[in-house]
């Protein structure tokens, strides 16, 4: 499954770690829930970076201790219609001010690039090839957006209330 | 009328390229059915018995001419020339080609209307009430606040991928012509104490399989805080709404589960972190929009004008003044409903050509402007009462003066099985059936405001739970059986309404709501009593032993 990073098909330095698989000495892992809080100690000694794998269904507030020190979450879609992990990471940018990898792992295609981005996603596992390589073009699909997300994009409502007082220096 | 910018404007278009992109990937065969569906849904596009439905937005129900023309022009070119209104202030076209709908949306485009979240598990069209900004009494036109929720829920990344559609109705009035209490969000505008406006927020109405009347979650929430609250039922819904049934996943069903207590303290903590973010709305933001509806410039008028004076004498425009004419704010104006229902007809289906006409005829009669309710009826809001009668003789060329309006053959019904496919059984045929039956314009007249909602399946489009008579399509052993419930309501004092005892097959139908009729007609106290409020008095067993004593 390729990888987007940085608006770029990038390496994946990551490696999937399953709840029982063992730990390997070196490199970036990631490592899903359940056994990252079991373990956190000992990962979090070990060289290379650590990223975890969070469900949709647990609570996000369990992960905030440790957010200063993962290198990167990664939330789940298990299919595209369930958009649980879209709050959750709202909830880990803008009210945890997480500044890590935040990465979209599961169903992921090109349609939902810019709803990703905007809910503060930086790093994609996409499904099919073509998407991945639409993701540029895809993500700058538009340009006006209405609600305020973590994102910092303007939105409509802040756009023409600069509209407006620019005019109003102008006259 | 609200006029849309260059900004509203390029969202739309972007929106329109990027649908046609998707329809391209589609129809090359790079996505699948399953994957193009909810993008397809998202953009008002479902796949019926027949061929694709397409479902186009009316915000708040308002329409400019130039939208309405808009509306005929695709009945037109992409469908077989007729459109049907809905109870969702939507209109579906239900003949379109799958390779023509991006012409069609980029059509519609050009005056600012859009099929966007008409369908699909995000926030729905935001409705309101259909006389807003003329009806007499409200705090205020309630369409600004509407169009401010509008736009934020409008490609909301969070909100995209709900595990249920999801609906927010507003009204301003005591009177409630917006069916708030049957919506998963109701609004209800007021002012506090203060004199500043705010709103009564509802949660968890609902119809469908398991239908609740919404519940007041909060009393007052300052205008300038609705966004950030909204935002945080709507997270709390996200997080926590069930979607491992596709059935127990509307918020009603999570309000429900976990009481209204339990809810709105999720609510309010949710609320907290975020209410001072920059999701508070100042009042320059208000004002901006509110700026950006514009208002007729009304004359002073007499109160009653000549020409009215002299129709009155014609009894068949005094039939319909009674029922199509109503109060509005400004003296010497009216709001006139257009009814949708002739006999015989599909409720709610209008032709290109009375599309277009009706559009010349608000241009000359209403400022350009024209309303569509939830009951399926159009309106037009700003009517001066010296042109009542021309109006009248105008309309009636058109079809469109059947003196009916929240009269017995004022029906709402879904398409059921002549169109849906989700259907169980039809709807047209009962509801065109009951309107020969009740033609009668004395008999109708006689029996006064009474609406039956009609559901071809327990999805309930047609409302039927909220009619005044309810008539719900089920299939038993590969048969169509129609189960009658009475004492259903959808204003400020909604209810449910109750069931009469056991189905009854298709072509009993119209004589069990005779039955139900005439036995309202001899339990009532007084001519003035409603049907509704009869039952109410006395409940359903009159009306059951009536119906089910000779069956
Ligand atoms: C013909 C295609 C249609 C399909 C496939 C369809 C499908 C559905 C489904 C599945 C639901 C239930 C959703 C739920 O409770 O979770 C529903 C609800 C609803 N539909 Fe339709 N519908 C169609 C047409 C219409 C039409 C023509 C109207 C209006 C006349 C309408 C108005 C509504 C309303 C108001 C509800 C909400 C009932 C509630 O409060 O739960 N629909 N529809
Ligand atoms: S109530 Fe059922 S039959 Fe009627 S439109 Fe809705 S889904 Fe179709």
């Amino acid at each position: 499954m390729p990888l987007v990073n940085g608006g770029k098909i990038a390496d994946d330095s990551f490696v999937k770690l399953a709840v029982d698989t063992p730990l390997p000495e070196s490199g970036d892992i990631l490592v899903p829930a359940e056994r990252f809080v079991g373990e956190a100690e000992v990962l979090l000694k070990r060289a290379g970076r650590v990223g975890v794998i969070w469900p949709n269904s647990r609570d996000i507030d369990e992960l905030v201790p440790y957010l200063g020190k993962v290198a990167a979450v990664a939330l789940v879609f298990p299919t595209f219609r369930d958009g649980r992990a879209y709050s959750q990471a709202r909830l880990l940018r803008e009210r945890y001010n997480y500044r890590g990898e935040l990465r979209a792992t599961g169903q992921i295609l090109r349609d939902q690039f810019v709803f990703m981005l905007r809910a503060g996603f930086d790093s994609f596992e996409v499904k099919k090839q073509a998407d991945a390589e639409a993701f540029m073009q895809t993500a700058k699909r538009y340009s006006v957006f209405y609600q305020p997300t973590g994102d910092g994009r303007i939105t409509a409502l802040h756009r023409r209330m600069q509209l407006r007082h620019s005019e109003g220096v102008g006259t | 009328m609200y006029a849309y910018d260059e900004i509203d404007r390029t969202l739309v278009n972007e929106r329109v390229s990027e649908f046609r992109d998707q329809v391209k990937r589609r129809l090359s065969g790079e996505l699948t059915e399953d994957e193009f569906k909810i993008l397809r849904l998202q953009n008002g596009v479902y796949l019926q018995l027949h061929a694709y439905m397409f479902r186009v937005a009316i915000p708040y129900g308002t329409l400019a001419t130039n939208q309405l023309r808009a509306l005929a022009h695709v009945a037109r070119k992409y469908d077989r020339g007729y459109g049907h209104f809905t109870t969702r202030q939507n209109i579906q076209f239900n003949w379109i080609k799958l390779a023509e709908l991006p012409d069609a949306l980029a059509d519609l485009a050009k005056v600012g209307i859009h099929a966007m979240q008409t369908s699909g598990n995000n926030m729905r069209n935001v409705t309101s009430d259909q006389w807003a900004g003329v009806a007499p009494g409200e705090i205020e036109d309630p369409r600004i606040w509407s169009e401010l929720i509008r736009q934020h829920t409008t490609l909301h990344p969070e909100f995209s991928f709900l595990p249920r559609k999801f609906k927010i109705a507003i009204t301003a009035s005591d009177h409630d012509r917006a069916a708030i209490k049957i919506h998963d969000i109701g609004l209800k505008l007021i002012k506090n104490e203060e004199g500043e406006t705010g709103f009564e927020v509802l949660v968890g109405g609902g119809l469908g399989r398991t239908p609740f009347i919404g519940k007041t979650i909060k009393h007052f929430v300052h205008g300038r805080d609705i966004l950030s609250y909204i935002e945080a039922i709507l997270r709390v819904y996200n997080q926590y709404g069930r979607r491992d049934n596709i059935y127990k996943a509307r918020i009603k069903i999570l309000v429900h589960e976990l009481g209204i207590e339990k809810f709105s303290r999720e609510v309010e903590e949710e609320w907290q972190h975020i209410r001072n973010s920059s999701l508070q709305i100042d009042d320059e933001v208000i004002e901006d929009i509110r700026s950006r509806f514009t208002y007729p410039n009304y004359e002073k008028l007499p109160h009653m004008p000549d020409e009215l004076r002299q129709a009155t004498a014609d009894a068949d425009f005094e039939a319909w003044r009674k029922n199509s004419v109503s109060p509005h704010k400004v003296q010497g104006y009216s709001i006139v409903t257009i009814s949708l229902k002739p006999i015989g007809a599909p409720p709610g289906d209008a032709t290109a050509e009375q599309m277009d006409a009706l559009a010349d005829l608000a241009d000359k009669y209403s400022f350009g402007e024209i309303r569509v309710g939830h009951e399926q009826n159009l309106a037009l809001p700003h009517v001066a009462k010296r042109d009542l009668p021309a109006l009248w003789k105008a309309l009636d060329k058109l079809g469109l003066a059947t003196p009916n309006v929240n009269l017995i053959t004022d029906i709402i019904a879904c398409p059921g099985l002549d169109y849906c496919s989700l259907a169980n059984a039809r709807s047209i045929p009962i509801a065109q059936e009951l309107t020969r039956r009740f033609a009668n314009h004395e008999l109708a007249n006689l029996i006064g405001r009474l609406h039956i909602n009609i559901s071809g399946c327990i999805n309930a489009c047609g409302h039927h739970h909220v009619g005044h008579i309810g008539i719900l399509g089920v299939e038993k052993n590969g048969e169509e059986i129609y189960q009658i419930t009475i004492g259903g309501r959808a204003d400020e004092a909604a209810a449910l309404g109750n069931l009469i005892g056991p189905g009854v097959k298709f072509d009993e139908v119209a004589d069990v709501i005779e039955d139900v009729v005439e036995a309202y007609l001899a339990l009532r106290e007084r001519p003035e009593e409603l049907f509704i409020d009869t039952v109410k008095r006395l409940g359903v067993e009159p009306f059951k032993e009536r119906v089910y004593a000779t069956r």
